[in-house]
């Protein structure tokens, strides 16, 4: 059984990965991420796994570092944030394409400039279309669930992809929370070993990282979405063992008092719980509002979205990152056009919310709902709380 | 039995794009690339092997006789040979006029 302990998340993600006994770490530290780094490098130092940690010089290095270790067979874990995951964006989509299931946890933060170290989605969005599998966690149980999932998932044979598990900087990774730690035994009877479909060895030689010319590139490039788009079906399965084994549920959307919502909003990663008592307080008052939260952004759950928006006269999607001269936020985009084809589909408002840390609180996302019950905004999408 | 370039249909990618086969890039042959290749004047050759050295291709060989020569199977007629040969052994001419 596990063990129910207080435990900073950042510290938690590392030990979640430890349950999963890694045998490679090449983590460069930044904030918010650094305790993850310290944590995974003093795991490694004491021996409570058998694995190596590379005291890499970049983010670069990092990611590179771990597709080499994951092309030899190892279960290899990264760490980033912000800036670090922009730096390995160039890694990012190579790690894909060569099919290794590495795993990395991201604090996420704000992205430069104006500089700042505080949490927003800014860093993650940019990497959306790189062929990674994209969890995002409420809370700090989740993040230790979604880490040893993510494992699962992506050694998985008929997935063969990495997993970034999002977890929002210093809101998540610095709070010291109530997590429920599960213990060896039930970790090791949820994921086997690694079999790795194919490594790096003298002895039965393989190419990997290799040329695609104009006659066979975009065949490879339809082979990795097929495989990302076929890899719900088995995270699907995936969370269906976790619900079994330890009891917690997961869903690519998770819906909080949508069944007779009038109006619903529509977040991603820790302002979930804030909104979530903002709806009660809303039904207190008699307004019929609801919740969906996405935790699964790619590949993204369309089928569900379409289910569990239906009844709902009105979605207030909050994103908290803005695609610059674009539609909006990335998420009201993708919703958006996820319900472009639906013959009945709810009025779809959109809130820029909770740039660089800047605070949402219940009160907002109130406000936020009553603005939206009106169908329509002031503008195609609001920078919500910005002065002037 | 002649072997397929490369796969007919996305289903055939193999996962990763890996390949199996070790040495497959030998079959791609480099050298449709060139548009001038490198002649030799043996008669001011000194077969100091600099041309050997500095070929990127690897496709500089060296003869019985201690002369060298280039594979135009990988050649792709880049002329550092020529470039770097300090006797002057080594002129780039066109493939076609």
């Amino acid at each position: 059984m596990g063990k129910r302990v207080g435990m900073e998340v950042a510290i938690a993600s590392a030990e979640a990965a430890a349950l999963c006994k890694f045998d490679v770490a090449a983590v460069y530290p930044i904030t918010p991420q650094s305790h993850v780094a310290e944590h995974l490098s003093d795991i490694v130092n004491d021996g409570r796994v058998d694995a190596s940690f590379i005291t890499v010089e970049s983010e670069h290095s990092a990611l590179s570092a771990a597709m080499g270790a994951s092309a030899t067979g190892a279960r290899v874990v990264t760490a980033t944030s912000s800036q670090g995951l922009l730096y390995m964006h160039e890694v990012l989509p190579i790690t894909s394409a060569m099919r290794l299931p590495i795993v990395m946890l991201i604090a996420n933060r704000a992205i430069s400039g104006p500089i700042n170290i505080w949490n927003d989605h800014s860093d993650i969005m940019p990497q959306r279309d790189t062929g990674w599998i994209s969890f995002f966690a409420d809370n700090g149980q989740e993040v230790v669930d979604m880490t040893i999932q993510a494992f699962k998932v992506a050694e998985h044979r008929e997935v063969m992809l990495p997993v970034n598990v999002n977890m929002d900087g210093f809101q998540l990774t610095h709070m010291v929370e109530p997590i429920i730690m599960p213990d060896q035994g039930e970790v090791d009877r949820f994921l086997p070993e690694y079999v790795p479909y194919a490594t790096l060895h003298p002895d039965r030689p393989v190419s990997m990282g290799t040329l695609a010319m104009p006659e066979i590139y975009a065949e490879a490039q339809k082979a990795k979405n097929v495989a990302i788009v076929n890899s719900k079906k088995i995270i699907l399965e995936v969370w269906k063992e976790w619900e079994k084994l330890f009891g917690r549920r997961y869903e690519p959307i998770q819906a909080y008092r949508t069944k007779d919502a009038d109006v619903a909003l529509v977040t991603m990663g820790s302002m979930g719980e804030t909104a979530e008592i903002a709806v009660e307080e809303l039904r207190k008052q008699g307004v019929k509002a609801g919740l969906l939260k996405i935790k699964l952004w790619r590949p993204f759950p369309f089928a569900e979205l379409r289910k569990a928006v239906q009844g709902i006269r009105v979605l207030a999607v909050t994103d908290r990152a803005c695609s610059f001269g674009g539609p909006g936020g990335p998420v009201f985009s993708e919703i958006r056009s996820a319900l472009y084809e639906e013959p009945v589909r709810p009025a779809i408002v959109n809130y820029i919310i909770g740039l660089g840390g800047r605070d949402v609180q219940v009160e907002d996302f109130m406000e936020m709902v009553r603005q939206a019950a009106r169908g329509k905004l002031s503008e195609p999408y609001v920078f919500y709380g910005v002065r002037g | 039995m002649t072997e397929k370039k490369w796969p007919e249909t996305w289903q055939e990618v193999n996962p990763g794009c890996m390949v199996f086969r070790p040495g497959s890039s030998r079959e791609y042959h480099t050298g449709s690339w060139r548009a001038k290749r490198p002649l030799w004047d043996n008669a001011k050759c000194i077969k100091c092997g600099v041309c050997y050295i500095y070929c990127p291709e690897g496709c500089v060989t060296e003869d019985a006789d201690g002369f060298f020569e280039a594979n135009l199977d990988y050649c792709k007629g880049c002329g550092i040979c020529a470039h770097e040969c300090w006797p002057g052994a080594i002129k780039m001419v066109n493939e076609e006029e």
